[in-house]
């Protein structure tokens, strides 16, 4: 009797002990890999952005003797503009690359939504094949869409150039237009940003990633369209509403709910956008259209100041860090915006 | 399986396209004036979008090298030279396309198959399970969604730099950073940053984050009621996983294999800062060197060739994406 019991308890204790583990073994494989991968290097990251890690300690890294410890001097460099790079200053980089994703989303997000009410207009022809066309810009990798608008603004041989010479000769001019898009630096409008040039180059890069991203707005946009009652709309024009009035007080604070996260997700997503920055302007001319990541990039593949781009990076996740705590806050608000 | 399911699929694009407009055509409720007028701006809309379409196509199929003097969005010719340079040798280097090809899909469906396989226990794990420390966990596997991929490429560079193979002579081998040849460097055979694999494992540390979340998210909405009633069946927590549950979540495991492909198919940064032998290269970096600081010695047609070469896969992915959406959204479930 009493062997059995304990034999049970036994077998208990392990299918207790089975239970309790079985999230944690489920968990290993991600764990494991991310440790070695992802939060080892997180933290070797901290570690050589305090020290002056270049192409000379390549080799033996950590230990060798000729790696000196600078304490914080790497991130006072960086904020200060006291690093051996032209044309580098934080703040007016930082502040670019806020300008450069907020513009972006402000001028995606109305687009999309008034393109999407007009592709949901009642009794519009054709809907099916234009909603197919403009679904294409978000079907394209945008290192293509890159690349190819570099050349579209290309001064001499490029598309851009070339409609607006066909623009002038409407108007008697016989001279081809000839705008250097993408290596003019004096800003057109200077008062715009008044710490930094805005180039030609960032209003060319707008007009590229407009291409790209306003087709994404109106996917979303169409989706929240279609979920509208319509008898909202027509109890409105029985009272007597017009157009525009419905449009201000119907679609938009219904629309409302649905375009701010898409609108957080495009502002995160143009904050960070690597691929396109780099393959169109490659953050020129001088530096100013570079974004933080471009940077950290040129830091750490042309200029290999390992230390320096680690601190860097370390400053970049802090930025995204207070990016995320305010974005998050938008959503959030807007969420209970909803629920009221 | 219901017949709404199609509008139900969280992808954006798929919704977009399945959206019935069968009960609107006809246009009688529109006033002439203003469907003539609405069909102007979206005729006008439908030229913007197609711009650089029909400029890159016809210059892809331009048998002249040179660019052209005026403004061309519909092909004079229908020329395949420029495909079948591009085919032949893409770049300068003695790279054949296929082992770029062959390079960009390996690490395109690597990364997105060990990043799935190492993600979906956790997944399960962080939707099912209550277990101590659960928050802090997901905390952790958040953290590092938040850095741009650029901002932890510095440390793996180092990293991945240190793991080398090297030749020390008088048949001893090194295998950094375990054991090293002493004072010389000895002749190097294999560094792991210099390398596909390198590149995949750096690759990961991006995807994996973000599978697990995508995953979750998914299984998340997946009822319980299967696995309550397997439950009831004594089934043990291993058995629900890989009967009920793995084979309900296939077609969203199909999904973000998908989605992580064509980020992977895209990825730029990481392989041209690892890289250095042509023999690596992928589709990307070449398309990146056709327009970069060589761009004036590759002629036109052959850049937008290859542009489209390099997106007709993602596009191709897209469509096929969304009948993956649709099937797996009518096919299982408890819904219906």
């Amino acid at each position: 009797m009493a062997t059995t019991s304990m034999q049970l308890s036994r077998e208990k204790r392990k299918a207790v002990f089975r239970k309790v583990s079985l999230p944690y073994l489920y968990l290993l494989p991600a764990f494991a890999v991310m440790g070695v991968i992802t939060f080892y290097p997180l933290i070797y990251q901290v570690i050589i952005s305090f020290t002056d890690f270049q192409t000379k300690d390549l080799l033996l890294q950590l230990a060798s003797p000729e790696l000196k410890k600078v304490g914080v001097q790497n991130y006072v460099d960086i904020i200060t503009g006291g690093l051996p790079v032209q044309n580098f200053e934080f703040f007016r980089v930082l502040i670019y690359n806020i300008w450069w994703a907020l513009t972006n989303v402000m001028v995606h997000v109305p687009a999309g939504v008034l393109i999407a009410v007009l592709l949901n207009t009642q009794g519009l022809w054709g809907k099916r094949i234009y909603r197919a066309i403009f679904v294409l810009p978000v079907v394209v990798p945008p290192i293509v869409v890159g690349t190819v608008w570099k050349n579209i603004f290309d001064e001499q041989y490029g598309a851009m150039n070339q409609f607006l010479t066909l623009l002038v000769h409407l108007f008697g001019q016989i001279d081809p237009v000839r705008i250097r898009w993408l290596q003019e630096y004096s800003p057109p409008i200077p008062w715009l940003l008044p710490n930094g040039p805005l180039t030609l180059a960032y209003y060319a890069m707008m007009i590229a990633n407009f291409w790209l991203g306003w087709p994404f707005m109106t996917l979303v946009a169409t989706g929240a369209l279609q979920s509208i009652p319509k008898d909202l709309y027509e109890a409105a024009s029985i009272d007597g509403a017009s157009g525009a009035q419905q449009f201000w007080n119907i679609t938009v604070p219904l629309l409302r709910p649905v375009m701010i996260p898409a609108a957080v997700y495009g502002f995160t997503l143009s904050f960070n956008l690597f691929n396109f920055v780099y393959f169109m302007s490659g953050g020129g001319p001088a530096r100013s259209t570079e974004i933080l990541v471009t940077f950290a990039f040129d830091l750490i593949r042309n200029l290999r100041l390992y230390g320096v781009a680690a601190a860097f990076s370390v400053i970049i996740f802090f930025v995204a860090l207070v990016v995320f705590l305010i974005t998050n806050r938008i959503t959030r608000a807007t969420e209970s915006y909803t629920e009221a | 399986m219901t017949t709404s399911a199609p509008t139900k699929s969280k992808n954006p694009v798929v919704r977009f396209l399945n959206m019935n407009t069968s009960g609107e055509v006809g246009g009688r409720d529109l006033p002439l004036w203003r469907q003539v007028l609405l069909q102007l701006l979206t005729l006008f809309i439908t030229a913007e979008v197609l711009f650089p379409i029909l400029y890159i196509v016809t210059l892809s199929f331009s048998s002249k090298t040179s660019r052209p003097s005026a403004l061309e969005l519909f092909p004079k010719e229908i020329s395949f030279v420029a495909y079948q340079q591009v085919l032949d040798r893409p770049t300068a280097n003695p790279v054949t396309f296929l082992q770029l090809l062959l390079n960009s899909f390996l690490l395109s469906v690597g990364v997105g198959l060990a990043a799935l396989l190492v993600a979906v226990t956790a997944a399960y794990a962080f939707s099912r399970f209550k277990f101590k420390m659960r928050q802090v966990l997901m905390v952790l596997v958040f953290v590092p969604l938040l850095m741009p991929a650029i901002g932890l490429s510095a440390p793996l560079y180092l990293l991945m730099n240190s793991v080398r193979i090297a030749n020390c002579g008088g048949g001893v081998t090194a295998f950094y950073p375990f054991t090293s040849c002493g004072a010389s460097t000895g002749q190097a055979i294999f560094n792991l940053r210099d390398s596909l694999l390198g590149v995949g494992i750096a690759m990961i540390a991006g995807a994996l984050p973000f599978a697990v979340w995508n995953l979750k998210g998914y299984l998340d909405t997946i009822p319980k009621e299967l696995e309550e009633a397997a439950m009831i069946d004594g089934a043990d927590p291993d058995q629900i996983f890989w009967q009920i549950v793995l084979p309900l979540a296939m077609p969203q495991l199909a999904v973000t294999f998908f989605l992580g492909f064509i980020g992977h198919w895209q990825e730029f940064a990481l392989p041209w800062l690892f890289l250095t032998q042509p023999k690596d290269y992928t589709l990307a970096m070449t398309l990146y060197n056709m327009t970069g600081q060589y761009a004036n010695s590759i002629p036109w047609n052959r850049f937008a060739a290859m542009a489209i070469i390099v997106a007709l896969p993602v596009a191709i992915i897209y469509i096929a994406l969304q009948k993956q959406i649709v099937s797996g959204l009518t096919a299982g479930g408890v819904k219906g």
